[in-house]
């Protein structure tokens, strides 16, 4: 009986099936995936989730009978008071205690990690004006194989180069070989087996082989200068890094609804930055008149009271821009969201920062004008452009580097965020690091 | 007292519930001692290996095999297990073991020291016996050369990945796997089936074909073909042939050698496990009784200590549980609960006999011999045979068994039979018949080709009592034959008796699909 230890055995030997059921239901597993989003919050977007899939997709067909229907007989223990000759009421939907069974849960639920989520999630968006920069260095190390060298730990052992040193060095140095050694002790069998006196060829052949046997101790079959270890030399790895300015309104008129579509807009853009660099800052800065730069909680959760200035908010960020993120070595990215207000006399400044101040330095803008949850046109209104809207249809589509969208609801928040990353075109060069 | 608990701990195998790889030798030499001289078995020799949990999840989505090719339904079957156990949905099994000479034992390395004990002598031991001396084993598997044939599947199907494409043999093995239960051989025929020279006998087909090729043959003109009659023409392509994925690996006009191949390990493969559906309830029986009798011997000589023992019986009563049809809980009959219960009822019968018992079991009753008369019937039976045989009234009676006719014309579920004088053959029949795999699994076979026409495949159904096909599943099959075939395919669902057709199922080869060009 052997008892064998397998627990160290490299594990993940299911996962060329698992990623090949992925791919088969991929389109299934992606609607999932995007379905999901509705009932996730923000904070465990990133975490690995539960996913259910129409099994009906992914079914694997045999020759069966059917549940139902022809005559079955079933022998089922536990009678209590049945007496031969009884008979019961057909229980509804369907026969319980049939011998078949059905089909199962009409649903497939299964957890994807949280790789396999966010590939499915973010799969075919990019981020435009990628190409960019200065990379940092020092940042990462990576390895990378540089030769052979005489030392190293054990693991890093090059057998076929140790092998071929031992090969050449016991044929320089004519080690003799194991076959010789037979050779010589068959012919001293053969001697003694035969009749008549051969005692002195046999001690002739001994004291060969005993030489033979002499040298090939002293040349050993690997010697510690046949060893040869692979190398490995340590490279910096450069990194691209990525800024992310979240700018937001703040005043009275935003109410907790349209922070909440605010917020889920940034963890999405977040997320997606995080995937594509390395090193991914968010600096969040929040504006009534006036404009600081805050922390996530207080920019989230805290509300001030007074007018709205857009421009403010944008030069705190230039402030920020020119004091800590230099545009040569960062990408920078905005995110502006807003309900629309704005003071109608600070539109043109607000327009200039943007156009003369910001755009030149970023690789993308986006704008979110967030409204009401309920539908405008319910109330009566004519959807009117806000302030903002109208100032900001000027720099619009004008590069591809700014957008502006609207949302009113949570669900429109994803249509909307892959509209503006869906993958454009092969022109655009993918970076990744 | 003291002098007998210094006594016991002396010959204790382990205290407390951790193990050592040097306990669990122990317990196997201790294990194996009563297995061999108190119930006689003859294993093959064990191998264990201990694993983890996540290894484990690994072993059960590749149908238990330490190596299997890689096909998506694998991996569906991992998420899904990983799924289940995440959420404590169900646990794992303490054990895996597997039909191989050297019979391999996977044991999870969180059991405890008595687990541990139980799973061996259940596995290393119970199932090692039963698949070394089953009859149905031995015809139909060849357990020294499934490791080396998996191997060669796995690299076979790999190979022909990279030459013809991931996708076309998916498309391929998606068939396959379709039809694999019409892919075995009811009936044994020849000689069994040795999967060494299985492989070797690939690589020199292959090697002939490439030797003998030439181009040229394909020039020459062919004769003018007669017709030949209905007789000739069944007899030359074999049918009607039960095992569909044969006749397609032998006849189907449109496949590619690699193809032929491909279909011939998926059917030895369903053929290889094709003794485990007939004999769950034996299996698990032996097993079951082998732990039971080993675990009790142990405490008996004082080997394992009473703690132990208690822990034994928790998990040996929660195996062979069996809730009833009305608690809310009933899901069919548990195997561990037939067979365990099944053959120590046996072994009643051979030592403590009722006048009863006399009557309806003559042969045994009264012999004596335990063990033999057991590993007599672990031999030469499978469920179906063994139920028909051994169930006895005394335990009809005890678990208060009924039948209960599904008639299609009735309107109500009518007790047809109960544990009474007249009930018990009547439950004992219908019981053995729904063990018997030849009446679960549907009868379908290929019938006839239309050789001078459109080449259109001909199978038949011959319906039992009136139980149809599941019409979606069948349609779906339907296409994946038609798509092997090449060309129609129809499927007629007929009465077994009359002869009458019932249902007609067709298919086409898609176009846009697996064109299985020949190549």
């Amino acid at each position: 009986m052997y008892i064998v230890d397998r627990r160290l055995n490299p594990g993940g030997k299911s996962l060329v099936n698992r990623q090949r059921f992925l791919r088969r239901a991929k389109s299934l597993v992606q609607q999932a995936v995007r379905d999901s989003l509705k009932d996730r919050s923000i904070k465990d977007l990133e975490q690995e989730g539960e996913v259910t899939i129409p099994r009906d997709e992914i079914h694997e067909p045999t020759l069966h009978r059917a549940g139902q229907g022809g005559n079955r007989d079933h022998i089922l223990p536990g009678n209590k008071d049945f007496v031969e000759g009884d008979e019961l009421p057909r229980p509804k939907g369907g026969e319980g205690a049939g011998g078949h069974q059905g089909e199962g849960e009409d649903e497939f639920r299964f957890v994807l990690s949280r790789e396999e989520f966010l590939d499915l999630f973010l799969d075919d968006l990019e981020l435009p004006e990628l190409a960019k920069k200065r990379l940092t260095t020092g940042e990462a190390k990576g390895v990378r194989q540089a030769g052979y060298s005489t030392s190293g730990s054990p693991s890093a052992l090059s057998i076929g180069r140790t092998m071929r040193n031992s090969m050449s060095r016991r044929l320089a140095l004519r080690r003799p070989s194991r076959l010789e050694m037979e050779r010589i002790e068959a012919e001293i069998a053969r001697l003694e087996a035969l009749p008549g006196d051969h005692t002195a060829e046999i001690a002739a052949l001994r004291e060969t082989w005993a030489r033979l046997d002499r040298r090939r101790k002293v040349i050993s079959y690997i010697d510690p200068i046949d060893l040869r270890y692979r190398r490995f030399e340590p490279t910096p790895k450069p990194i691209a890094q990525a800024v992310m300015f979240c700018l937001m309104d703040v005043s009275g008129s935003m109410t907790e609804h349209m922070k909440d579509l605010a917020k889920r807009f940034y963890a999405l853009l977040h997320l997606f930055l995080d995937r594509c660099y390395r090193h991914v800052e968010v600096v969040f800065i929040r504006h009534t008149d006036k404009a600081e730069e805050v922390d996530e909680q207080t920019f989230f959760y805290s509300s001030e009271t007074g007018g709205t200035l857009v421009s403010s908010a944008l030069e705190t960020m230039l402030a920020v821009v020119k004091d800590r993120y230099s545009p040569e070595d960062w990408n920078i990215y905005v995110a502006q969201a807003s309900d629309g207000d704005n003071m109608p006399s600070d539109n043109r400044k607000t327009l200039a920062l943007m156009t003369e101040g910001i755009l030149p330095i970023a690789q993308y803008v986006a704008y979110l004008e967030v409204g009401r949850d309920e539908d405008p046109m319910m109330l009566g209104a004519i959807p009117r452009a806000t302030e903002l809207w109208q100032a900001y249809s000027q720099v619009d589509g004008k590069d591809g580097l700014f957008v502006m969208r609207k949302v009113h609801h949570r669900r429109e928040i994803y249509p909307v965020f892959r509209e503006l990353f869906q993958r454009r075109g092969a022109g655009q060069a993918r970076q990744r690091t | 007292m003291s002098a007998k608990k210094l006594h016991n701990e002396g010959k204790l195998l382990f205290q407390g519930s951790d193990w050592t790889f040097d306990i669990v030798q122990r317990i196997y030499d201790a294990v194996e001692e009563i297995a061999d001289k108190e119930l006689g078995l003859s294993t093959y020799p064990n191998q264990i290996e201990v694993i983890t949990a996540e290894q484990m999840l690994d072993a059960y989505s590749s149908t238990g095999m330490p190596l299997l090719y890689n096909h998506w339904s694998f991996g569906k079957q991992f998420v899904l297990n990983e799924m289940m156990y995440r959420k404590g949905q169900r646990g794992l099994a303490y054990e895996l073991v597997i039909n191989s000479d050297p019979c391999i034992n996977y044991i999870m390395e969180e059991n405890s020291a008595t687990m541990q004990t139980l799973v061996i002598a259940h596995a290393a031991f119970g199932h090692n016996h039963f698949f070394k001396n089953n009859y149905l084993f031995q015809q139909w598997t060849d357990a020294e050369g499934v490791l080396d044939y998996l191997e060669f599947a796995k690299a076979y199907i790999k190979s022909c990945e990279e030459r013809y494409g991931q996708q076309e043999v998916e498309r391929l093995l998606d068939a396959a796997h379709a039809l694999k239960h019409q892919g075995v051989h009811r009936y044994p025929r020849g000689r069994a089936r040795d999967l060494k020279a299985e492989a070797l006998r690939e690589s020199e087909r292959h090697a002939h074909q490439e030797r003998i090729y030439d181009d040229l043959w394909r020039t020459l003109p062919t004769a003018k073909k007669k017709d030949i009659p209905a007789s000739e023409r069944l007899g030359q392509l074999g049918l009607p042939q039960e095992n569909i994925l044969y006749f397609l690996e032998k006849s189907a006009p449109r496949l590619a050698p690699w193809q032929r191949e491909i279909l011939r390990i998926t059917r030895l493969m369903a053929q290889y496990f094709y003794p485990q559906i007939q004999t769950k309830v034996m299996n698990e029986g032996t097993a079951t009784y082998c732990h039971y009798r080993i675990m009790t011997s142990l405490h008996r000589q004082g080997r394992i200590d009473d703690g132990a023992f208690m822990e034994f019986l928790s998990s040996h009563t929660n195996v062979v549980n069996q809730p009833m049809f009305d608690s809310g809980y009933y899901g069919g009959l548990n195997p561990y609960f037939v067979g365990y219960h099944m053959m120590e009822d046996i072994a009643r019968i051979c030592v403590d006999p009722t006048e009863e018992d006399r009557r309806w079991f003559p042969d045994i009753a009264g012999g004596g011999d335990v063990e033999g008369t057991l590993r007599h019937i672990w031999a030469n039976y499978r469920d179906e045979s063994f139920v028909s045989q051994f169930l006895s009234p005394r335990l009809i009676r005890q678990w208060r068994m009924f039948r209960l006719a599904d008639h299609e014309k009735a309107d109500n579920l009518k007790v047809s039979a109960i544990h009474d004088e007249r009930g018990y053959r009547e439950i004992r029949r219908t019981l053995a018949r729904q063990y018997d795999i030849s009446w679960l699994e549907p009868d379908i076979q290929v019938v006839d080709v239309d050789l001078a026409g459109d080449r259109k495949l001909i199978l038949e159904h011959y319906v039992n009592d009136g139980m149809l096909l599941e019409e979606k599943d069948a349609a779906r099959v339907l296409q994946h034959l038609a798509d092997l075939w090449g060309y129609e395919v129809c499927l007629t669902e007929m009465d077994r008796e009359s002869r009458s057709s019932l249902k007609e199922h067709k298919a086409r080869p898609r176009d846009s699909g697996p064109r299985l060009a020949a190549g």
